[in-house]
């Protein structure tokens, strides 16, 4: 009886084993060993004057507060540009478009734009905003590339959440009346929101995490925006580094301390994004809460 | 009836109407901007990659071994560049594969719930490190110790180019490193819509789980890991900041140990400064990864579509 039940162990289901469980294990190791050792390598650099000020060969300092500017403005240029694209070519594709050769060749593209290497999209974004359009290296520049590299992020992200929407929603609405704007507006919308909140959210990962697509197209400037109105707008012409480029160009030139430091303001960001889009996915996820 | 009463009704319901159409034109706009932006990429890598192609010769540029650009007769062969592309790839995703569609097994087959949702957060959180940290990490840590191994296999050789570390192989390991991710989550997500029935059938039948996984679920995740590896290929192959440094950087014949170029580190390296024909060569590089890229996208839509078929 006993040997009829006894678990035979094969070799070669052990070795399998052995070998599933040192897989997942190195893929934990590695986060955690590259987390910790940013961590480790650029907490001690970090300090006000790096955050707080603009490097100053005169005084010898290092500071990247001229590229958090830059970063943060190129965050909310993209976004103000790519979210209404976005959203606006998945409602179309949700509801509106038949299927057809139209929706295929939008879909087709999408997709391809999203496996389309961001240095591809830096030379587009050189040539094309940069040199056919005379917008130079700028922020600009930079951001109308970044905003066609992000575009299926969002649009992706908000057909999800249109699709979640009950169809009873829809035809509640426009059963009473509702034409199909007034339905898009006030209730195909709000229920997509977290949707499209995940979608943006993702996508502010993607901008701060950016290199290859901005090196020739924002560039490497370092300065603050000029006081007063006419100092703000000027900065969208103005070449300008983000975090992500300043820490290339200091690893170039072999600086790796205040590469670490960056990376290490870089990898708060991004954590703190990650796990801000797995909170709103998980809070609004329609089919957990049933 | 009264007739301001009527006015006001059918003039509102043409207002209405406008914004309906409106409405409608406008989202249609948005969604063709993706079409417009593909169509526009593909133009612009087409109409500046090929001008150097007529310049300096296909068979120049594409299969030359010899590149200098900056020479009294420069000349721009990429033969090297392609091939260490090619190489390059085809390496990180034989060392990333494996070990990402083992850690999928373990999240969906193995591991308690607990800590699947662990490791899951960490595959998305390592999807979200800035390529330039991978760069970083593969620079100061990776390198050195390619140095150390390359002192110990190469010594006493006068042959040797000593690279200080940056070579081939060390660009191979981040790459493996930064493709985990993509592989790990699509073969999770093709495993876990393998039928329930399969697996219990496997499991009633008197198969180990191991034998489950490996000769029943595995083969029926089959295209989703097939799809993991195609997107895998095309990550690392389009991956420019994060192996610019550490590659090394020279125009080489890939071997492991020495410094090499990419498709994607040539264009970071020298488009900066590049002028004239040189310039226009490195368009043409920009081109011939556009081509294979595009390739790796139609051979995924192609791959999707059949699965589609399928059912």
């Amino acid at each position: 009886m006993n040997t009829l039940i006894r678990h035979k162990r094969r070799k070669s289901d052990m070795l399998l084993y052995g070998l599933i469980y040192l897989s997942a294990g190195l893929t934990l190791t590695l986060l955690i060993g590259i987390l910790l050792y940013v961590f480790y390598k650029g907490i001690r650099v970090i300090n006000l004057e790096l955050l707080t000020t603009v490097t100053s060969s005169l005084r010898g300092t290092v500071g990247i507060l001229g590229n958090i500017i830059n970063t943060l403005y190129m965050i909310v240029l993209t976004l103000l540009i790519a979210t209404p694209i976005g959203v606006g070519s998945a409602i179309y594709l949700n509801e509106y478009a038949k299927p057809g050769k139209l929706v295929k060749a939008i879909e087709f593209t999408t997709e391809t734009l999203s496996g389309i290497p961001s240095i591809i999209f830096g030379l587009f974004g050189m040539v094309f905003f940069g040199n056919t359009l005379g917008l130079k290296t700028s922020i600009l520049t930079g951001s109308f590339t970044l905003t066609i590299m992000i575009l299926p992020l969002i649009t992706r992200n908000t057909q999800e959440a249109l699709k979640t929407v009950p169809d009873s929603y829809r035809s509640g609405a426009l059963g009473m009346g509702a034409t199909r704007w007034h339905m898009i507006r006030t209730v195909l919308l709000p229920s997509a929101m977290p949707g499209i909140l995940t979608g943006i959210i993702l996508a502010i990962g993607r901008i701060v995490g950016e290199s290859a697509a901005l090196l020739f197209t924002a560039g490497s400037g370092r300065a603050l925006p000029k006081a007063g109105l006419e100092g703000f707008f000027r900065k969208f012409t103005e070449s300008s580094g983000t975090l992500t480029i300043e820490l290339y160009l200091q690893m170039t030139n072999g600086k790796y301390e205040v590469a670490f430091g960056i990376g290490c303001v870089l990898l708060v960001i991004v954590l703190f994004i990650n796990l801000t889009a797995k909170w709103i996915a998980g809070k609004f996820d329609v089919r957990k809460q049933k | 009836m009264n007739k301001i009463d009527t006015f006001t009704i059918t003039g509102k319901k043409k207002n209405r109407n406008y914004i309906e159409e409106a409405a409608h034109i406008i989202f249609a706009i948005c969604a063709v901007v993706a079409i417009l932006a593909v169509v526009s990429i593909t133009a612009y890598m087409i109409v500046k990659g090929i001008p150097a192609f007529f310049k300096v010769g296909i068979k120049e540029i594409l299969f030359s071994t010899v590149w200098e650009p900056t020479a009294k007769e420069p000349q721009y062969g990429i033969f090297f560049v392609i091939i260490t592309s090619l190489f390059g790839t085809a390496l990180a995703v034989v060392l990333g594969v494996p070990i990402g569609v083992l850690t999928a097994i373990f999240l969906t087959e193995i591991a308690p719930k607990r800590i699947a949702g662990v490791i899951q957060t960490a595959v998305e959180l390592l999807a979200g490190i800035p390529s330039v940290i991978y760069g970083l990490l593969g620079i100061y840590l990776l390198c050195p110790l390619m140095y150390k191994l390359e002192m110990a296999l190469f010594a006493g050789s006068t042959t040797h180019q000593f690279t200080g570390g940056a070579n081939l192989l060390a660009a191979v390991v981040v790459l493996a490193v930064m493709i985990l991710p993509t592989v790990v989550n699509i073969s999770a997500s093709s495993l876990r819509a393998v039928p329930e029935s399969l697996k219990a059938a496997s499991l009633a039948v008197g198969a180990s789980r191991i034998q489950t996984i490996f000769k029943v679920l595995l083969p029926a995740a089959k295209s989703g890991v097939i799809s993991a590896i195609v997107l895998g290929v095309g990550r690392a192959m389009g991956e420019a900041m994060a192996i610019t440094l550490v590659s090394g950087g020279s125009v080489n014949i890939p071997l492991p140990f020495q410094s090499v170029r990419f498709l994607t580190t040539a264009i970071v390296a020298e488009m900066a400064y590049a002028e004239g024909t040189h310039r226009q060569v490195l368009f043409s590089v920009g081109l011939v990864l556009f081509a294979f890229i595009m390739l790796i996208n139609v051979t995924m839509t192609k791959l999707l579509k059949r699965e589609a078929e399928k059912g």
